[in-house]
């Protein structure tokens, strides 16, 4: 089977790989490049446990081919920190217990910290429906919302934002 | 102080207030919220889960299913699978011992005809053969291959068709227990009843008598993380398991009994679990990895595609119940009779044993019948899920409650509290409560700002409450002392629940020194002692007492130490605020660093192991209020507000038990509204995906309001009763009462979906 060369920029590093036809981005990122932090709970779409961001959009990586992401930036869970700092959405997650296995948690990080970028004081509701699409079996989502609302008053405080 | 006064309870509620005035008040780290020990590795995507262990040369396995529900297997030709590119191994039945003549258990005997099948398989997606190949694809592509002829046979796939007359048979040489054989009927593995006191007379004083029947569908417990195996066998015939679940020491077990090997052969690592709800205290992908990785000479990974989770692996069993309560008119319950019929899947074995237990459990009964059929069908064999059978029963049980009170004109929770059980009753399922908070969860509720407060236009309010055990059984626990001073806690516990931070919070306590500084870890089953499964709510109440116990023991050989470093006699010395210091204080106190600097010359390295079976339970009891909002044009039901109150004994990590009270109301919200198995009439699963299979979302809930009420378990050192299972039970009927509340008509189906309520409001209209 012929392979195509793939070129992208993940979470900073210039990477680059072989992948078939059929592999999805989200196998590509597990099995070449080694970011199991990327997690894979239903395959479909349907669960946004693999959510990355794929160009400044949250993106299930499931969904997408490995041969689609050539020239594109990607941000893993493994690059939302920086070196020596958790982000704000990290440590609130943490404060706020959001999380209990942990195996949504990746998911709904990167799509709590795109609903951010975009709109940094959602209200209750525009949270819930950001993360509508990032299924949590373990904590009724209750201190998952209120993590994400307490991260985005931080950095707006941080940031000085005035709104 | 008395058991009274220690109750308090604490609310973390939409405002967020906290009332401190509790029995962890008396402690300094019981009771605070610290990050948990995995977090970090958690939301930094370093958490290593079933899927994500990685081996050199590691080939990847996949399973081949049955496309039928019912059928003998005639043959099995992996001739052509085999010898495709990059197959290294294919088992089939044949590569398995039969257990079914070696006097090993009838569990035994099912769970290894489940993992694989052999002579017949009994549902769609039963497996018949496994394949390891260098890829997946590969893999797949092989077991395609696999020809497999089958005799098909008729299959039952509801409780009424399994129960008929004449109906086909699953296991034809089944014998029934507890039913007289001219009772028997087909398909019904086995009868469970609990009795008191005499029915008639019960009903002949009742002033009110209301009857109803229900029914209730299988549903998943829906854990993200599908199920995963990583298996090493090196040529010494030695065997390295990883993989998630609920007990790594039962997936040894029971792996090793269907391969009949030798148990200690297999050393089994746990990965952290990504969800489990009790759907993880069983075997399916294990045993497989295992025996590929024998033949194949190369670790095996096997991972579940998420529509094998739903068509293989255990869904909880569906049921028929009708429930017949009578009351006085005062409304004193005087009478209850219930009948139980649960789905056991393929194979005996659904919880109702444990529904008839907890079904009327919350109440004192002078006059009870309840009796429970355990039915096999052509379907996935079911496995525990949180409070496993409490649920449907007690929907049951409490919508018939909520029409008792409506006829009499009672407010639900007055009458519940009329016939609550208390401390000193007889529990419907035979030991008398000890200290009991049930009482408790009902008064936090009546008080709290939520049933106070007005309803809108087409919305309803409904109350529920519910029980469970929380069991006890097997741990070990080891608590080691660095040369630093600082600790490690191990124990043989999966954390499925933020059980790793109860431990360290036991510790600190204990021993008086930072939580923050304690690792928190689980040993695999080679490194710590057995213990149990994670399952039962049992591992803060009985895994903590472990710790509690090692910790005791090491805080008596740290004085011992200290005083042998004083030179001085061991009474003079005592451990206060996490050091040794002399009853005189004629010496500088000695942190644990400074004995653990000088342990070489005390007596060697500081380690203690406690190991027990804490006999005994912590009764856990659960009342919830909720509002829902019924969209009288669609039928759509919309959950408004939310609070549960639930005893929790003594809350370790608030936090944690917080988040055991809302994903259990948040599941039975699902089970309730949305959840249920669709099957074809050929036996097939029509919604194997999480698109169709729709659990609930972030934009389908409101906050879940919560109040901690604590009534030490008198059992436990620390008065823990265990969190985990009971939020669950009281909500499918909290739900149910509400939605008659608001539409003034009882649904008695689950899922109470848009159709069924849209045909309730038009039948009461037309």
């Amino acid at each position: 089977m012929t392979r195509t060369h793939v070129q992208c920029n993940v979470n900073g590093d210039e990477v680059d790989f072989l992948t078939d036809p059929a592999e999805s981005l989200l196998n590509a990122l597990r099995d070449q490049l080694g970011l199991l932090g990327v997690k894979e709970g239903c395959g479909t779409g349907d669960c946004g446990a693999c959510s990355i961001m794929l160009d400044d959009a949250v993106t299930c990586a499931c969904l997408v081919f490995a041969a689609e992401a050539e020239r594109s930036t990607i941000v893993t869970i493994e690059g939302l920190a920086d070196a020596d700092k958790l982000h704000p959405l990290q440590q609130c997650f943490l404060e706020g217990a959001a999380l209990q296995c942990g195996v949504c948690t990746p998911g709904f990080l990167i799509a709590a910290k795109a609903l951010l970028d975009r709109n940094p004081d959602p209200t209750e509701t525009e949270v819930r429906y950001a993360l509508a699409g990032n299924l949590c079996r373990c904590t009724g989502y209750d201190k998952i919302i209120r993590s994400v609302l307490a991260a985005a008053e931080e950095m707006r405080n941080d940031h000085g934002v005035s709104l | 102080m008395t058991a009274t006064d220690q109750t308090a309870t604490k609310q973390t509620a939409t405002e967020q207030t906290t009332t401190e005035q509790t029995a962890a008040a008396a402690y300094k780290w019981v009771g605070t919220r610290p990050v948990r020990p995995d977090g970090v590795d958690k939301v930094t995507g370093k958490a290593q889960f079933g899927a994500d262990r990685v081996l050199p040369g590691m080939l990847e396995g996949v399973v081949a299913r049955s496309p039928h529900a019912h059928a003998r297997i005639v043959s099995i030709d992996t001739t052509a699978a085999a010898a495709m590119p990059g197959v290294h191994a294919v088992i089939t039945g044949a590569d398995f011992p039969d257990l079914s003549d070696s006097g090993a258990s009838a569990d035994d005997v099912s769970r290894s005809r489940n993992v694989m099948a052999r002579d017949k398989v009994l549902y769609v997606g039963h497996v018949v053969a496994a394949v390891a190949a260098q890829t997946r694809r590969q893999a797949r592509a092989a077991a395609d291959a696999i020809v497999v002829e089958y005799d098909v046979l008729d299959h039952v796939l509801t409780l009424d068709q399994a129960t008929a007359d004449g109906a086909p048979l699953l296991h034809p040489e089944m014998v029934a227990r507890g039913i007289d054989p001219e009772d028997a009927r087909p398909n019904t593995a086995s009868r469970v009843a609990h009795e008191r006191g005499d029915l008639d007379v019960g009903f002949a004083n009742a002033d009110v008598i209301i009857e109803r029947s229900f029914t209730t569908q299988a549903v998943h417990q829906g854990y993200i993380e599908p199920h995963a195996a990583v298996a090493d066998v090196t040529r010494d015939g030695r065997a390295e398991l990883w993989c998630s679940s609920q007990g790594h020491f039962a997936i040894r077990s029971m792996s090793t009994t269907v391969l009949g090997w030798e148990l200690s052969d297999v050393k089994v690592t746990p990965a952290e679990i990504g969800g489990g709800f009790g759907g993880k205290t069983t075997i399916y992908l294990e045993p497989l990895s295992l025996l590929l990785s024998q033949r194949s000479g190369r670790p095996v990974r096997m991972v579940m595609d998420r529509n094998e989770v739903f068509t293989a692996s255990g869904p909880t069993s569906g049921s028929n119940i009708r429930v017949k309560l009578g009351a006085t008119a005062a409304g004193a319950l005087t009478a209850a009779d219930i009948m139980l019929e649960y789905e056991a899947g393929a194979f005996p074995g659904s919880p109702v044993g444990a529904a008839a237990m907890t079904a009327i459990a919350c109440y004192d009964v002078p006059n009870f019948s309840v009796v429970g059929f355990d039915v096999v069908l052509n379907r996935p064999k079911t496995a525990a899920y949180r409070a496993p059978g409490a649920p449907a029963a007690a929907f049951a049980v409490e919508s018939v409650l909520d029409e008792v009170a409506r006829e009499l004109s009672i407010d639900p929770i007055d009458l519940r509290l009329m016939n609550a059980a208390v401390e000193g009753t007889q529990a419907s399922y035979g030991p008398t409560f000890p200290r009991i908070g049930f009482v408790e969860t009902l008064e936090a509720i009546r008080h709290c700002d939520h049933y106070q407060s007005p309803l809108g236009p087409n919305q309803g309010r409904g109350i529920g409450c519910g029980f469970w055990f929380n069991v006890g059984g097997n741990s070990t626990a080891t608590v080691n002392v660095h040369e630093d001073g600082r600790l490690t806690v191990m124990t043989g516990s999966p954390d499925i629940g933020g059980s790793r931070s109860s431990m360290a919070l036991f510790a600190a306590e204990e021993l008086g020194i930072d939580v923050n500084t304690i690792q928190s870890i689980i040993g695999d089953t080679d490194t710590i002692g057995f213990a149990d499964v994670t399952g039962g709510s049992r591992v803060t109440l009985s895994t903590g007492a472990a710790v509690i116990e090692a910790c005791r023991e090491m805080r008596e050989d740290l004085c011992r130490r200290a005083a042998l470093m004083w030179d001085v006699d061991r009474d003079l010395v005592e451990w206060v605020d996490g050091r040794a210091q002399h009853v005189d204080r004629t010496e500088t106190p000695l942190s644990l660093a400074d004995v653990a600097a000088k342990a070489g010359r005390t007596g060697g390295p500081i380690s203690v192991t406690a190991a027990m079976n804490m006999r005994g339970a912590g009764a856990g009891f659960s009342t919830q209020v909720v509002d829902v909002e019924i969209d009288p044009e669609t039928g759509q039901t919309s959950v408004v507000r939310f609070t549960t109150a639930q005893d929790a004994g003594t809350a370790i990590h608030p936090s944690y038990v917080e988040g055991q009270m809302q994903g259990g109301v948040v599941q039975g919200i699902g089970w309730a509204l949305n959840e249920t198995y669709t099957y074809r009439e050929d036996g097939s699963l029509d919604n194997d995906s999480f698109l169709d299979y729709r659990v609930p979302v972030a934009s389908d809930l409101p906050m879940i309001d919560t109040i901690i009420v604590e009534v030490p378990n008198p059992a436990h050192p620390y008065g823990v009763r265990g969190v985990g299972e009971v939020g669950i039970v009281p909500t499918m009927g909290a739900v149910a009462n509400a939605i008659h509340d608001a539409i003034g008509h009882r649904l008695c189906d689950l899922p109470m979906s848009p159709m069924r309520i849209l045909d309730a409001i038009n039948q009461g209209n037309g």
